[in-house]
């Protein structure tokens, strides 16, 4: 248990996906002007995270890897370097059944993230943390658990960053700063803040 | 074309600059600064991906449906990166080793989607693959400038090469550890910005 729960708190603060590994950068400084919409997104990577990294787990565990289609009677097929293509294609799948479910059943849910969810399919920080996963060769349990520290690490982070850039919007800076190059460096600074938990062991 | 070709190439490296002023692919961008080497093999195999999937794109761009041009542009993206990845994992695998997931990010970086959308569905394939460089070398020059800064600064060396002799290696110069930090990109990304937003006041931001 001390393992799952050591994997979900380095996920969120040490290896957080937008502050150390730049990853979901483009959605990150484009949907944090206000904390409401940013909450908004945050909640959707988080979503979105925990179903698709724990697929694609699966996918690479029973057709991907070398020997992995041993249950349909192929010992010797290799198929890892379909890898990329395979995850993006679930990923896409994914976001667009959640989106039909959502909106059917869920509408409160679905107005909220709605306008989120066809943006995922590109965003890094959720390809990243299936890449992550593969690369680490977590199980299955371990993917759970990462899926949901990545996307808990990026809804804190996006939400910090809305609610500062809130309170920036009454600063004064030099004109060639002002907007994007502000948000880097508070952005930059919330990372020095995240890895002043470094070296924490549990 | 308005534009002759030369001006389709310059144009995206200062004027245009993908990350800087469109805010596009700053993650990867971001992530493999820390030594140059890296820094320059990603910013060769993102120009390759976006010329050569900008190029494809455009000569098909009559017998996609619009419907579902945003797939069709994934999977053709995605092919080129993987094309890219499995010829780095053959001849340079110290290299993919050390770009790690990086390469395969290429797919979801917004350069190569944007430049897809924007430009080579409604160009002639030659305009949109030299619109691809052009683009490849603006990230390249962001890539290059920030990690320049942080290897010679973090860690005494260009391209793993050491110029400014270590303390801990019997030379003179301290290292600036705060630079091997990833904060460091963020800082040395907005003075950049910054910079390119002074020089040309027509990029700056309105209240």
């Amino acid at each position: 248990m001390a393992h799952y729960f050591d994997i979900i708190i380095r996920s969120i603060f040490l290896e957080n996906l937008p502050l150390s590994f730049f990853l979901g950068m483009c959605t990150f400084l484009a949907i944090s002007k206000q904390a409401k919409t940013a909450m908004g997104l945050g909640a959707a990577v988080l979503f979105i995270q925990v179903i698709t990294v724990p697929i694609n787990n699966l996918i690479l565990t029973y057709v991907l890897k070398p020997g992995a289609l041993a249950w349909a009677g192929q010992p010797d097929l290799d198929l890892s370097f379909l890898g990329l293509l395979t995850y993006i294609a679930i990923i896409a799948a994914v976001v667009q059944i959640l989106e039909m479910v959502l909106d059917r059943f869920l509408p409160a849910l679905y107005n909220t993230l709605g306008i989120f969810l066809p943006l995922l399919t590109v965003n890094c920080a959720i390809f990243g943390g299936t890449l992550f996963m593969v690369e680490r060769d977590y199980t299955f349990g371990e993917s759970v658990a990462y899926g949901f520290g990545s996307g808990a690490g990026f809804f804190l982070a996006v939400v910090c960053l809305g609610g500062i850039r809130e309170r920036l919007e009454y600063a004064n800076p030099p004109k060639g700063l002002r907007g994007l190059g502000l948000t880097f460096i508070s952005a930059g600074l919330m990372a020095m803040a995240f890895m002043g938990l470094a070296g924490i062991e549990l | 074309m308005a534009e002759t070709k030369t001006e389709l190439l310059s144009r995206s490296i200062f004027k245009r600059n993908p990350i800087a002023l469109l805010v596009l692919g700053i993650c990867s961008a971001l992530a493999v600064t820390g030594q140059m080497t890296s820094a320059l093999v990603m910013s060769i195999c993102v120009t390759l991906v976006v010329a050569f999937s900008s190029l494809t794109i455009s000569i098909v761009r009559h017998h996609i449906p619009s419907t579902v041009r945003i797939g069709l542009q994934i999977i053709v993206i995605a092919t080129m990166v993987i094309l890219v990845d499995q010829v780095l994992k053959a001849f340079y695998f110290d290299l993919s080793k050390q770009l790690s997931i990086y390469v395969g990010l290429i797919i979801t970086n917004c350069i190569v989607m944007g430049r897809a959308e924007g430009f080579a569905m409604s160009n002639p394939p030659i305009p949109s693959f030299i619109d691809g460089i052009g683009n490849g070398l603006g990230y390249g020059f962001v890539l290059l400038s920030v990690s320049f800064v942080r290897e010679l600064f973090g860690s005494g060396s260009l391209f793993g090469v050491e110029v400014l002799p270590l303390t801990t290696n019997g030379g003179w110069y301290i290292r600036n550890g705060m630079l091997i930090l990833p904060a460091s990109a963020f800082f040395l990304i907005a003075l950049l910005i910054w910079l390119l937003r002074s020089i040309d006041p027509s990029q700056q931001e309105k209240n």
